[in-house]
């Protein structure tokens, strides 16, 4: 795969998140806004989180069944990329805690989930690359 | 602003739906890893225009993703494929880690996660903020004695001594006490105590298992790690966090119970440990191999000229092929054989290797065509066509006795149909049992060649002598 392809899968992937960013935009004004209002907001905030967690769980369930068996392997790297999106939570604390031992937790807490993120999606990248078609036509 | 990051997570959790979704094929795979990596630039983006950020912040942020994603990426493009298991334990252990500095950095200040002031954080938070600590640090210790299991560092014998299920529940049952005293006082010495405590457990529970259930245990370890994010999702009010987490938990329980079933065993039976060391079972088996008659051994080219001749030849590879690095000499045979008018087909066990999907890394690497790899249920039909079975450093996967023995270990697991085919060969340095420490009957059937020695050094043979 060359750069400028690369690039401009990149500018489409991005241009796709975009949509959906306004998709899930309108929705969230012309559904969860309303919802919210009516009382889920005002209802335990833990409860809301719960809800959404076992929401995803059925998500994850049902996406990961459709996964061939050949990329269990790949799967694995990819999960483990992601569940390094726990850099959100160090970030916060690295740029925004008042006092200086939370600043480090936060700093190696990013460090440690930076390794995670970039070497889980690389390693995906080199084994999803090794499963090209190798029929000869 | 508030409003902005939150939809940018939002949309990051939907890319990584979509990058979960993508592995359902090879050929989507590939776009599915780059929504992904799209999905986790938002998020870090997002978060670091997030408001309170300072200038001194930022520059740790990009001193820490600059430090942590040179060295992740430097390990993720020099790792050989054959050391991917420890790889993915190594990096489940950095998620833990990175749990337990969150939950510390948002014990210490709570005022940045909007979840109470120092010394007075919401019970509620405490609670969730106790769980991501104590799965986070399992998950770390776990996950390091895993990656020292795998990577040879540590004896991948179980290790069992007295009392050992009742000192893990009591411990169990001490971590349940700690968190309950630290969720009433939330005192600084009782959150490391729950930490040092999870450690101690994580070592503890992965230490009891074996080398051969690592698949089993990477994945839970994997599971873990999600859970572990979800929590801190939870103590941090993160909805992007929670729903990976969710997302990571989920895919790492269902390969957790794939290779359970692989095994025709229950995860409990897995946990516990020690399994291939009931030495009775084995002197057992031991005993009746003695009336099962001859062992016939072959050469390499008595296999090449059986092989010359077959027209369907399906290879069943387990973790000796990679222990041997017979992969890519296994391709040339392949390829050799169907230069003759073979076809030559791949049959993968669901628990060959140690992690899940292994194999298919290893084969693709070598340049095997994936349309030539086939999982358990899709190739067993066809061996009762097939000409030749061509074992390679694989042994339990193959043993009839699973279906046919009630009192064997490994009865009830799904095995490889090979003694199906017409001739069956059998690449193995001697006549060892296998890790089940079960003997396979398939050795002393009448239509099986045994091919002593090394598995690279056999195949290397056939194919010269395929070239002759």
């Amino acid at each position: 795969m060359n750069p400028t392809d690369l690039a401009n899968q990149a500018t489409a992937t991005a241009q796709r998140a975009l949509e959906l960013a306004q998709q899930a935009r309108a929705l969230a004004e012309t559904q969860v806004v309303p919802a919210i209002q009516h009382g889920a907001a005002a209802a335990d905030p833990f409860l809301f989180l719960l809800t959404i967690f076992l929401l995803a769980c059925f998500v994850g369930y049902y996406v990961v069944w459709n996964v061939t068996p050949a990329l269990h392997s790949p799967l694995m790297g990819v999960t483990n990329a992601i569940s390094s999106v726990i850099v959100v939570g160090a970030i916060l604390a690295a740029g925004t805690a008042d006092n200086w031992g939370a600043r480090i937790f936060g700093f190696l807490a990013v460090t440690l989930a930076a390794v995670n993120i970039f070497g889980g999606f690389l390693v995906t990248r080199r084994m999803l690359a090794m499963f090209q078609s190798k029929k000869k036509a | 602003m508030a409003t902005i990051s939150t939809l940018a997570y939002l949309v990051a959790a939907v890319l990584f739906i979509l990058a979960l979704r993508g592995l359902s094929h090879p050929t989507t795979s590939r776009q599915g890893n780059i929504y992904g990596m799209v999905g986790m630039a938002i998020a870090i983006v997002a978060t670091l225009f997030r408001p309170g950020m300072d200038a001194t912040g930022i520059l740790l942020i990009l001193a820490g993703l600059a430090i942590g994603g040179g060295a992740g990426a430097v390990v993720a493009n020099r790792i050989q494929m054959t050391a991917l298991p420890q790889l993915v334990a190594a990096f489940h252990s950095l998620v833990g880690m990175a749990a337990v500095f969150v939950a510390a950095a948002a014990f210490y200040s709570p005022e940045s996660f909007g979840i109470g002031t120092h010394g007075d954080i919401h019970t509620a938070s405490l609670v969730e903020m106790s769980l991501g600590l104590a799965i986070g640090a399992i998950t770390f210790s776990g996950s390091v004695i895993a990656f020292a299991k795998l990577d040879g560092r540590m004896s991948g014998a179980p290790i069992i001594f007295n009392g050992q299920h009742k000192l893990n529940a009591g411990l169990g049952v001490l971590l349940l006490v700690l968190v309950i005293a630290f969720c009433a006082t939330g005192s600084p010495l009782l959150f490391w105590a729950i930490a040092l405590l999870s450690f101690a457990l994580g070592f503890l529970l992965i230490v009891p298992i074996g080398g051969a259930d690592m698949p089993v245990v990477v994945s839970m370890l994997n599971s873990y790690s999600g859970w572990a994010a979800a929590g801190i999702g939870f103590t941090i009010g993160n909805l992007l966090l929670i729903v990976t987490g969710a997302l990571v938990g989920a895919s790492g329980a269902i390969l957790s119970y794939i290779m359970c079933k692989g095994m025709n065993r229950s995860i409990i039976n897995v946990l516990l440990g020690g399994f291939g060391t009931d030495t009775s079972a084995a002197g057992a088996a031991g005993g009746a191999a003695a009336d099962k008659g001859p062992v016939k051994a072959g050469s390499p080219e008595d296999a090449a000229f059986i092989m010359k001749n077959a027209s369907k030849i399906i290879v069943v590879p387990g973790y000796g092929m990679a222990v041997a690095q017979a992969q890519q000499v296994l391709r040339e045979m392949g390829d050799l054989l169907k230069k003759e008018g073979a076809t030559v087909e791949y049959a993968i066990h669901p628990v060959a290797g140690r992690m899940p999907g292994h194999m298919n890394v290893l084969l693709a690497e070598a340049n095997v065509p994936y349309e030539d790899v086939k999982e358990l249920e899709e190739i067993n039909p066809e061996f009762a066509e097939a000409d030749v079975a061509f074992v390679i450093g694989a042994n339990d996967v193959t043993n009839p006795a699973a279906k046919t023995d009630k009192s064997s270990a490994i009865y009830g697991m799904p095995i490889l149909d090979v003694e199906k085919a017409k001739t069956v060969f059998f690449i193995k340095r001697g006549m060892a049992s296998g890790y089940a420490g079960v003997d396979n009957e398939l050795f002393f059937r009448p239509n099986t060649m045994m091919l002593f020695g090394d598995a690279k050094k056999v195949t290397q043979e056939i194919v010269q002598a395929l070239q002759k």
